[in-house]
């Protein structure tokens, strides 16, 4: 084992490769595709969907039921080695119709590459969907914004609470198709819910029960935090 | 406890200078919570078992310490932390969602908005992605203004975490100093795009402006003097007890977990990782500049400090050789798809001007597609993320915004240093609350 700040170069498994330029002339559709995706096409036909390349970066269509195993696959295998994630987020179409899209863009810093992996999800079933935070610990925040932002549940992560918008945010997912621009709640009714809010509010259950300030709260306040209750649900 | 010794070379005012006036060599040491003594280690006495109450303490968000509306909840035992509790969201506007209210030339203005440092910088790299997009190719010219533009924002970034991180640690001067350059930046800034803070600078396929006459010549001016001030600063800081006591051991991150929480930018490369985006995925022509990728060796708050300061000298090589190869033409893409009209042709022929109007008013329509162009914006790895559907007005636009994935590994930084130490720790992710809410 090397030691923890042994200098890391990108690039190092490629052997006596080109160095990397500036893309041009970049095809609309089509070009030469990441390998990975005809490596997972082969290591995972159950979760494997399809594959396709739009200007010039590889997108990866997957079932969302081996989610995991497929990520911890890409981050373990010598022969891959995404070793860092860049973004978790979400894409909902115009189309009511269309599937919801979970999209992850992996980077293997040894390699130089770079892939997307996509979920489609159906609209009337529930959101869920793997966390890969058991694998990349980056995901946290990342997947925390898509749950409160789309409303994605993230199977495994450890603390799934809404991070932009506060606890007590009851108007549903900000970026949800069906969400109007100016907010669901009338500017009234924001107003009276702003005026009504607690201070202690402002801390969640876990951070009161350390401070010992829990005892000092009012009766209802201290069954609803017990209660556990939480935004959006 | 284990400690583990490291030699910095340290001035300690009169007492830390020898009869010759060199700067005496003198041994710290560094134990694993990141106390930092320039004594000997005392002999540790068996630690008293002390089971105390633990403390609840509340920064921010109206704190001048947490660089904009951060708030820090910290389980304190005694004066260590615990645990840390970030809050965000404070400044949250829904930039993303406004996003896909707009045609793309009018998104532009909201990347000001949000990492209000590197303002033209997001310009430049929104454009490389909408451009990407769109399937438009740029000028040379454009390409080279759009590397002096991200240099310039880089400089001006860089400056201001240096000054505010010194505020932070109770030096003042340096924050002068480099608020003073900053002004600088931001003069030459005005007098290309007229507004200083929320450029606006490019188009989709371009520029909003060339450069005025006599741009070239003060920007010239501001690299021959600029080395300056980084080395004042370099002096008045790398090797001053205080900043190396306040700085040394804090925050640690390893290589392989600065890359497993998606670190990035001058936080990652302090940990020994030469990931920088413009020499591994290169974009407007990095990889024919000449420049090095300074990279740390400890993965702590001073090598977070010693990176960002290398990487304002080579901003300003960038910078001079960018400016020596500025050739002439045009800077907007000649592809009417995205570029109006000329103003006589539009006001003199008809078809002109009903392009010009269907430009403005329906905006251009890219083909149906997706592009994530990442970018080295000075916090880290920025990526902006389009979704088309082939309409004027994208699906989705995302930001990857860097400090807000760097934050999120300050519950590991913190926990174990002193409550103090969250002050420095904080200060050197070098964050935007603007890009992290967005």
């Amino acid at each position: 084992m090397s030691s923890p700040f042994a200098p890391v170069l990108p690039g190092s498994a490629i052997a006596g490769g080109a160095a990397p330029a500036t893309p041009r002339d970049v095809p609309e559709r089509g070009g030469p595709a990441n390998p990975s995706a005809a490596a997972i096409a082969a290591t995972f036909p159950a979760s494997f969907i399809r594959s396709e390349v739009v200007w010039g970066d590889t997108t990866v269509y997957l079932r969302g039921d081996n989610l995991i195993g497929v990520v911890r696959w890409l981050h373990d295998d010598p022969s891959q080695r995404y070793d860092y994630l860049s973004d978790v987020t979400a894409v909902e179409y115009r189309d009511p119709e269309q599937e919801l899209e979970v999209v992850w863009h992996l980077r293997s810093l040894p390699y130089r590459r770079f892939l997307r992996l996509k979920v489609p999800l159906a609209k009337g079933a529930p959101l869920v969907v793997d966390s890969v935070w058991p694998v990349y610990k980056g995901a946290d925040w990342l997947e925390r914004e898509c749950y409160d932002m789309f409303g994605i549940t993230f199977r495994g992560h450890p603390d799934l609470r809404r991070i932009l918008m506060w606890e007590s945010f009851r108007e549903g997912f900000p970026l949800r198709k069906d969400f109007p621009l100016r907010g669901r709640f009338s500017r009234a009714e924001q107003l009276r819910q702003a005026l009504s809010i607690t201070t202690e509010g402002r801390y969640s259950m876990e951070e009161l029960s350390v401070a010992q300030a829990f005892e000092d709260l009012p009766e209802d306040m201290r069954r609803r935090l017990s209660g556990g209750e939480r935004t959006g649900e | 406890m284990a400690t583990k010794t490291r030699t910095v070379e340290v001035a300690l005012g009169s007492a830390g200078v020898d009869a010759s006036g060199r700067a005496v060599r003198t041994p710290m040491t560094v134990t694993e919570n990141g106390a930092v003594s320039t004594l000997e280690p005392p002999a540790m006495a068996a630690a008293p078992e002390l089971q105390g109450e633990h403390m609840l303490i509340n920064i921010g968000p109206q704190h001048p310490a947490t660089h904009g509306v951060l708030r820090l909840v910290l389980e304190l035992d005694g004066e260590t932390v615990v645990r840390c509790i970030p809050h965000i969201g404070y400044l949250h506007c829904g930039f993303e969602k406004i996003g896909e209210y707009r045609q793309y030339n009018q998104i532009i203005p909201w990347t000001d908005r949000e990492d209000y440092l590197n303002s033209i910088g997001n310009n430049v790299a929104f454009s490389i992605g909408a451009e990407r997009l769109f399937g438009v190719e740029v000028p040379p010219r454009c390409t080279v203004l759009r590397v002096i533009a991200m240099e310039l924002s880089r400089i001006i970034s860089h400056l201001v975490w240096l000054g505010t991180t010194c505020i932070d640690l109770g030096a003042f001067t340096p924050f002068l100093w480099s608020f003073q350059e900053r002004e600088n930046v931001y003069n030459l800034l005005e007098s290309w795009v007229g507004a200083r803070l929320t450029t606006t600078a490019t188009r989709v396929g371009g520029m909003a402006a060339d450069i005025p006459d006599g741009w070239v010549e003060q920007l010239r001016g501001f690299i021959r003097t600029f080395p300056k001030t980084v080395d004042e600063c370099d002096r008045m800081l790398t090797k001053n007890g205080i900043w190396v006591g306040r700085t040394v051991g804090l925050g640690v991150m390893s290589s392989d977990e600065a890359i497993n929480h998606g670190l990035s930018g001058p936080m990652l490369r302090a940990s020994g990782v030469a990931y920088d985006v413009r020499k591994d995925f290169p974009y407007l022509d990095y990889e024919t500049y000449d420049f090095e990728v300074p990279v740390g060796s400890n993965g702590d708050v001073y090598d977070r400090y010693l990176v960002r300061v290398e990487e304002l000298r080579q901003s300003t090589r960038i910078l001079a050789q960018a400016v020596d190869r500025l050739p002439d033409g045009p800077v907007n893409s000649s592809d009417h798809r995205v570029i109006l009209p000329a103003k006589n042709r539009a006001m003199s022929d008809m078809e002109s001007m009903i392009h010009h109007f269907k430009q403005v008013m329906e905006g251009p329509r890219p083909p149906v597609g997706e592009v994530y162009v990442p970018v080295e914006s000075p916090k880290g790895e920025k990526g902006y993320y389009f979704v088309s559907d082939g309409t004027a007005k994208p699906v989705r636009w995302r930001i990857r915004p860097p400090s807000y994935v760097n934050l999120s590994a300050i519950p590991k930084m913190v926990e174990g240093h002193l409550l103090s130490d969250v002050i420095a720790i904080n200060a050197s992710i070098d964050i935007v609350m603007g890009e992290i809410d967005r």
